[in-house]
């Protein structure tokens, strides 16, 4: 019969339609062995060269590392990531939550209040960077615009002020993010049961007990995504620096990304620089391995 | 406050969380308005008024120097990010195709190290990446600027196509197969179809991230072939000459209105974008 | 229209792995009804795709025909199946999703049209041709994935759970309407279920599965009446067979099996059945195997072994009332006409034919067949008991 004819043409491509999965995935498998996993560690093995402007391959050992440990400026930057870090995360979460809750009151024009806080996430930080440092330019920003409005005594000046610099970074990315954290809380609290509430209703409980006692605590897990992204997005952090202060005044508001650029690709301290990424990236798996660890016991459990 | 909950429309708690949420839209309207205003004022003005004072006359002299002396990078972004974002969203797709619906041996493997790449500090890979680039003659080119882009976008697009996909029952596949259609025929005739708003969540992702880079631009593109973003923070952070601080608003309006216009025009996705990017995969 | 023939099919997912499917081995002529029914998990499905190409098989043939298709792809085997979900394809019409896979076959323009009107009109959506799945209700989906199936002509239909996404009423019209169908187009099917009604109205052949394992293949009336262990026994029949530990006497070489009630009206709660020759019975753990309507109110035919027993509940399902009674301590439900039935708390008496309750063994579920002396026997127990 003619049916093993084509059963000997389909052969060999349907030996290619085996393959064919595996040939799809082996470009991106390539990319992600090499860029990501290759580049990972072609970053550690420079972090124990003596790499300046060019790439050397002279072992140093621990050498990079122990210059960093004594290095004022990548203090400064660590402490300024705490400082500007804990705030960030802190203030957006707050406003956030706050500002989901209010929204989900049954709002009038709850879709316009909600794009409007969004926006901000659209922007690049360099935007929002040169936003925010015209707004807090001392003598023609907030500074001038309250004294117009007859707030005489009024100064603002802590851009160029290198103890509160770093407050200036925590107000712009607040804008930025806080609204994203907002969206991420609503849409928790939409998938939160309505009974529950009807329930604690008639069980007596005031609106504000409800949300503090009920409601927030069954958002744990969004409450975890968001704070694992707001930390992220503040170990990153880099244009909003660039753009805003430049790590300045002095090195007053420096952060490990802005240290990093700076000496691996301005001041040729190459082997210092990857010695300062490698240990942000052990920041990163600090927070990501333990929240995905326990994403992946839950999901186990389910 | 327990009012809220009923219907009175107009108790004393639904008064005050409405000037509250006016009052915060008012907070996030603000750096918008300034730097429109800003934009459209003179340098004389700029200092004669405040922040939130009107322009005496309106100005097209801040957005004019402005597109002067960014405009050619804004070419320069769309020419890195047209082909960054199709051709990312395009190998995402695929990717995910393969890890839902085809998976093999490693292929689960494959998926959670490239999970990880959402969270990956670039700092950690720019310097094998700019030696990389140097060696195939692309550092400092608009390509250059689009293979990195496409490579460290790869986890996320990948991320949203898969996850889509594993939602959609197996037996779809299994159905097409024995109608006689092919690895690429399933893709292009049945799944694709399917994806329309995954691939605009998607397009939107990428496209956002990549016209709001920085890092990646500054770092491997130089002189003419800079993005944006960098050109931006560039003219706002020479220090020869007076500020105008005209020009750097209009410029930095021209840098945000491509993303600005795109979540106005489908914020949507953007949202569904951001938090399927955030929890987990 | 083709034949079906699976020889020693075996499947493992990985080496270390425990075997999926062992030793299958089935056949259905052509135009033949198969059946795989069994619990979740037992390979069922697993056979299917097997069958369809989806899934390699490790070891064995798969013959249609007569003609190995155990290494062919999917699209090769001319084998066209309806899915538990009907995986239509959301983006395409009803007329395009049936049309899919002869396009693929690149079958001409006017022949397609031709078999989607077939089809259509055979399954009464014709109405429906331009809409989408998703403007269609459960059961029209449902006809539209058969559609898909038919308009190919394929050699052999596969369903797996077709009817299990449709509320009761539906899947009893649907159930129907398959059977229907398949005594038109006389089509080869095999058709998974774990639905027993389902594997006992529309089999041809009936193969129960477990483990990876055919527990039994055979007819229908094979697999109801003559069940090969404990398993296909209590799979097969709802509501289930009754299975009694007995207590045995041995007497004359003959082995009887004590039925005790726990009413305590003395002489009348116990009674006894002749099962057959001691030799193969003793020593073991004897299961007794009776369907509910094999339990006769007494009074028919006083030859019968009988006891007198109390009733605990009484479930009235509409045609006939299910009576629950405790025999040597287990719950014993009979199956009597409505008019019949008791109280709760009324005595009933109820009588066994030893001829058609089955014996199992308790530890390994095996059917145990001990041989029998005829007729008088059924006497001798009736007067010892007396």
């Amino acid at each position: 019969m003619s049916s093993t004819a084509v059963f000997a043409k389909a052969s060999p491509l349907d030996a290619l339609q085996n393959w064919l999965p595996r040939l799809v995935l082996a470009p991106s498998m390539l990319i992600v062995l090499v860029g990501f996993y290759g580049y990972i560690f072609w970053t550690f093995l420079l972090s124990f060269t003596n790499s300046r402007f060019m790439p050397s391959y002279k072992w140093v050992g621990l050498q990079q590392y122990l210059r960093l440990w004594d290095n004022d400026r990548w203090w400064v930057a660590s402490k300024n990531l705490l400082l500007f870090g804990g705030l960030f995360i802190g203030i957006s979460l707050v406003i956030g939550v706050l500002l989901a809750v209010l929204l989900d009151q049954r709002v009038r024009r709850e879709g316009f209040i909600r794009t409007v806080y969004l926006y901000p996430m659209a922007l690049s930080m360099i935007v929002t960077g040169t936003a925010w440092k015209w707004l807090l330019n001392p003598g023609l920003g907030l500074d001038k615009l309250l004294r117009d409005w007859g707030w005489e005594g009024f100064r603002f000046d802590w851009l160029v002020d290198p103890e509160r610099v770093v407050y200036c970074l925590v107000i712009a990315a607040v804008w930025q993010s806080s609204g994203f954290v907002m969206a991420l809380f609503l849409a928790g609290l939409r998938g939160v049961d309505p009974s529950i509430i009807r329930s604690a209703q008639v069980d007596g409980a005031s609106l504000p007990s409800i949300y503090l006692r009920i409601v927030l605590p069954s958002l744990r897990p969004v409450f975890f995504s968001a704070l694992m992204i707001l930390a992220h997005i503040a170990i990153k952090s880099f244009d909003l620096v660039a753009a805003m202060t430049a790590g300045g005044p002095g090195y007053a508001s420096d952060l490990p990304a802005m240290f990093m650029y700076a000496h691996t690709f301005t001041r040729g301290q190459m082997g210092l620089g990857a010695a300062s990424a490698m240990l942000m990236l052990g920041a990163v798996l600090a927070i990501i391995v333990p929240y995905l660890y326990s994403e992946l016991r839950n999901k186990r459990h389910d | 406050m327990t009012s809220v909950v009923g219907h009175k429309p107009l108790s004393l708690g639904r008064v005050a969380i409405h000037a509250t949420l006016l009052l915060a839209c008012a907070v996030y309207l603000v750096p918008l308005l300034v730097m429109l205003l800003t934009s459209f004022k003179t340098p004389d003005d700029i200092r004669a008024g405040n922040l939130l004072s009107l322009p005496e006359v309106f100005s097209l002299i801040g957005w004019i120097k402005a597109w002067d002396s960014v405009g050619g990078y804004f070419w320069n972004s769309v020419k890195i990010t047209v082909p960054a974002v199709l051709i990312s969203t395009l190998l995402g797709a695929l990717n995910g195709y393969v890890l839902s619906m085809w998976r093999f041996r490693g292929s689960q493997l494959f998926f959670g190290l490239l999970l990880f790449g959402c969270f990956l500090p670039f700092q950690v890979i720019l310097l094998p990446a700019s030696f990389t680039l140097g060696k195939l003659g692309l550092a400092d080119t608009t390509a250059g600027l689009v293979l990195v882009h496409v490579v460290y976008g790869l986890a996320f697009t990948t991320l949203f196509f898969r996850n889509f996909y594993v939602s959609i029952p197996d037996a779809l596949v299994r159905a097409a197969r024995l109608d006689g259609a092919g690895f690429f025929t399933i893709f292009g005739r049945i799944l694709l179809p399917m994806s329309v708003p995954t691939i605009m969540v998607c397009l939107i992702w990428q496209f956002t991230q990549i016209w709001n880079d920085f890092l990646f631009g500054v770092v491997f593109a130089s002189g003419d072939s800079q993005p944006i973003t960098v050109a931006l923070n560039n003219l706002v952070n020479t220090s020869t000459g007076a500020k105008q601080y005209n020009v750097d608003m209009a410029a930095a309006m021209i840098a945000g209105l491509p993303t600005l216009v795109v979540y106005v025009l489908a914020g949507k996705y953007f949202l569904r974008g951001l938090t399927a990017g955030a929890v987990k995969g | 229209m083709a034949s079906l023939q699976l020889c020693n099919v075996h499947k493992r997912y990985g080496a270390g792995q425990p075997d999926t499917l062992k030793n299958i081995e089935l056949k259905i002529d052509s135009g033949e009804f198969l059946i795989l029914v069994g619990p979740s998990g037992c390979g069922k499905s697993t056979l299917m795709n097997s069958i369809a190409g989806l899934e390699d098989i490790t070891g064995g043939q798969i013959l249609v025909d007569g003609q190995d298709v155990s290494g062919m792809s999917p699209k090769d085997r001319d084998i066209a199946m309806v899915f538990q979900s009907y995986a239509l394809y959301p983006t395409m019409n009803v007329r395009d999703n049936i049309a899919f896979g002869l396009k693929m076959r690149k079958v001409a323009q006017e022949k397609i049209d031709e078999e989607v009107a077939r089809v259509a009109k055979l399954l009464q959506i014709e109405h429906l041709l331009m809409r989408k799945p998703s403007q269609l209700s459960g059961g029209q989906q449902q006809r539209v994935a058969m559609g898909r199936a038919l308009a190919r002509r394929p050699k052999i239909y596969l369903f797996d759970e077709p009817l299990s996404n449709l509320d009761a009423k539906l899947r009893v019209e649907m159930r129907t309407e398959i059977k229907l169908m398949h005594q038109r187009l006389k089509t080869t099917t095999v058709y998974v279920t774990h639905d027993q009604i389902e594997a006992m109205t529309l089999g041809d052949k009936v193969a129960v599965m477990k483990d990876g394992i055919v527990q039994q293949f055979g007819t229908p009336h094979e697999i109801y009446n003559d069940p090969a262990n404990q398993f296909v026994a209590s799979f097969i029949g709802s509501p289930p067979m009754n299975f009694v530990p007995l207590r045995t006497r041995l007497h004359d070489g003959q082995c009887f099996g004590l039925l005790e009630s726990a009413t305590g009206v003395a002489g009348q709660a116990r009674c006894e059945l002749a099962l057959g020759e001691a030799a193969e019975l003793e020593g073991r753990e004897l299961l007794l195997g009776v369907r509910p309507e094999q339990i006769q109110l007494a009074g028919a035919d006083s030859t019968l072994p009988s006891l007198t027993a109390e009733v605990e509940v009484v479930e009235p399902t509409g045609p006939d009332t299910l009576v629950f009674v405790s025999l040597n301590d287990t719950k014993v439900c009979c199956r009597v006409a409505p008019d019949a039935a008791p109280q709760a708390g009324a005595r009933l008496q109820l009588q066994f034919d030893p001829a058609r309750v089955l014996l199992f063994d308790a530890a390994s579920g095996e059917r145990l067949r001990p041989g029998k002396r005829q007729a008088t026997e059924r006497k001798v127990a009736q007067l010892k008991r007396g």
